[in-house]
């Protein structure tokens, strides 16, 4: 079988499945495993500390990396999805739904892709339409009526461009999640766990904290199109990638994230639960603090953190 | 072969290399040539089909306010290059080109003005300077517009022309999306009006911001309006999008507009809904 992964972690992944071999050796393989182990955190960190742009990006869009199900799954109790923006349809791009972190009832949204072909057609890719937006709207109109914190993962190449988006008001539906947001009278927590795609990320992208992995991406536009509009040739992608300056530690220095969480060596998908303990001791702290907060507070810090953002200067009259 | 010796029809491109520049224009709808000065009279309409030229911020200004008279606001708010953009130009002459044609720092004019007698703040895209895009500084000023006709108590206008957020600011640009959303939120709270006027083209992360969150949104004829490019529909659907996809009149159609305004009723239809709203 051909190898699916990303061409700078194939041997990482061949250790990884050695590990995974020799675990089933029962325990006098244990040294062997952690043999194993220290090679691949080894090998892992001198591949993962000069990362480009462009590999990030790669690894942001990589099809084992957890999604928002997994996260669902891995940190929070009693899920139960809600459907639809009782106006269209149900938009499976995007999930949300009500749930419980360590014991606390918390609303949910996040972007949804699929791993395999079915899924990803089914999930249009992670790439919602106006009805995906109107959902989380809703819920996020819900969490504020019964005053419980909203937490959503980020992870989409963007809104979905395409007929029936424009004709049902893909601008309006991201646009009216904006302002929403913004004055919503609940904590927000926003992670992007993945691909942080323009528009379509940001319509649920307006927190209070706005934290990112490590080898995340957050753009204005998608290295393939800005390659294609402004070098007017799409294979220029890795140069874009450069110049956008999309990955988390160009983003924490523009003040446009307020943290970075790191993944584990090789990545978040080489070790999922890891990642995931990161992400919820991070949801953790953050709720606490947000919590103490009371919510004129909460809402005038979230206007001052977006005011702020963006470099001008003043010029001299005349 | 005839055929291939023969010389091209010379009667397209030379005749319109004819028309003097500055005196005639040719109108893009319906080709018929026409003398500059009456077009200009027309409100920079075809006479003829009134098809709707793009016109510039400060033309835009002239035709909407009380005595053609303005008092222009944060012009000296102007663009650095954050990220030290260079892709076939580098940002920072598109910065100067933009600000040598237009003579504008940036793509947006703010002024207090009047509209049949109410004091308002209005704002003006400006195609012309690096196609309307939003950065930074366009984020900013209309953030500052907002906050301005806050502060004043007075109804805020903004005419959109654009192709969206700027790329050569990456997702500071982005940003400003969420900037200028939550300031038009507390216009919102301040239950102040907001009109908001797209243009020829209006498109991309303005759109999917103030662009469509006015108390009305209304649009010229004809005017291209949209969040994704056709372009870039065409390419992800790999469809001929159907005529008159993504124009005002369909964007009316199909609930995402409040009326289709032709631009020689600009004027009166923002001093009606204003005298309503205050």
């Amino acid at each position: 079988m051909a190898f699916e992964g990303l061409v700078f972690e194939e041997e990482l992944v061949a250790i990884r499945k050695a590990i995974i071999a020799a675990r089933t050796g029962g325990p006098e393989a244990d040294s062997l495993v952690e043999e194993l182990i220290r090679k691949h955190d080894i090998l892992a960190s001198q591949i993962f500390t000069n990362l480009s742009p462009w590999q990030v990006v790669q690894l942001a869009r990589h099809s084992f990396r957890p999604y928002t199900l997994d996260y669902i799954s891995m940190l929070f109790t009693g899920f139960s999805e809600i459907h639809g923006d009782r106006g269209f349809a149900d938009d499976p791009a995007i999930v949300a739904g009500m749930a419980y972190f360590r014991g606390e009832p918390v609303a949910i949204i996040g972007h949804q892709k699929g791993r395999d072909v079915k899924q990803r057609l089914y999930r249009n890719f992670g790439q919602p339409k106006p009805e995906g937006y109107r959902k989380a709207l809703r819920v996020m109109k819900f969490a504020e009526k019964f005053s419980r914190p909203l937490i959503c993962l980020i992870d989409t190449p963007g809104a979905f461009p395409g007929i029936e988006a424009e004709e049902r008001g893909q601008a309006e539906a991201i646009a009216r999640n904006l302002r929403e947001m913004s004055r919503l009278r609940v904590p927000i927590i926003v992670i992007v766990t993945g691909e942080g795609g323009s528009g379509g990320a940001l319509a649920i992208g307006v927190g209070d904290r706005v934290l990112m992995l490590q080898f995340a991406i957050y753009s204005v536009i998608s290295p393939e199109g800005c390659a294609a509009i402004l070098w007017k040739d799409a294979s220029m992608a890795e140069t874009a990638a450069d110049k956008l300056h999309l990955t988390s530690e160009k983003l924490l220095k523009l003040g446009i994230v307020d943290g970075v969480l790191p993944e584990p060596p090789g990545g978040a998908h080489a070790d999922s639960r890891s990642m995931g303990a990161t992400v919820g001791e991070a949801i953790a702290q953050n709720l606490k603090k947000l919590k103490s907060l009371k919510t004129a507070k909460l809402i005038e810090e979230r206007y001052t953190k977006f005011r702020q953002m963006g470099v001008f200067t003043l010029a001299l009259e005349g | 072969m005839d055929l291939f010796n023969r010389q091209r029809s010379p009667l397209q491109a030379p005749e319109e290399k004819r028309v003097p520049v500055g005196l005639w224009v040719r109108c893009n709808s319906c080709h018929e040539v026409l003398f500059k000065k009456q077009m200009e009279q027309n409100l920079n309409c075809c006479p003829k089909c009134q098809y709707h030229f793009r016109i510039n911020s400060k033309e835009r200004l002239l035709m909407l306010l009380d005595g053609a008279t303005w008092e222009e606001v944060d012009a000296n708010i102007a663009p650095c290059d954050p990220l030290d953009f260079v892709a076939l130009k580098p940002y920072k002459n598109q910065l100067k080109a933009g600000y040598s044609s237009t003579g504008m720092r940036e793509a947006f004019l703010t002024a207090r003005g009047k509209m049949g007698g109410i004091p308002i703040i209005i704002g003006a895209m400006e195609y012309s300077f690096i196609g309307g895009s939003m950065g930074s500084v366009v984020g900013e000023k209309v953030t500052r517009a907002v906050e301005l006709a806050i502060h004043e108590k007075c109804p805020l206008v903004i005419v959109s022309a654009t192709g969206g957020a700027r790329m050569m600011e990456g997702a500071l640009s982005l940003m400003q999306m969420a900037k200028i959303s939550a300031a038009l939120a507390r216009l919102d709270d301040a239950r102040l009006p907001y009109i908001s006027i797209l243009t020829d083209p209006t498109t991309g992360g303005v759109t999917a911001s103030f662009a469509m969150l006015g108390d009305l949104n209304i649009a010229e004829p004809n005017s291209l309006i949209g969040f994704a490019g056709p372009r870039v529909i065409e390419q992800t659907i790999r469809k001929k999008l159907p005529e008159g996809f993504q124009r005002a009149e369909f964007l009316l159609e199909h609930g995402m507009l409040d009326a289709v305004v032709p631009r020689s009723q600009l004027r009166d239809y923002c001093i009606d809904a204003l005298r309503w709203m205050t």
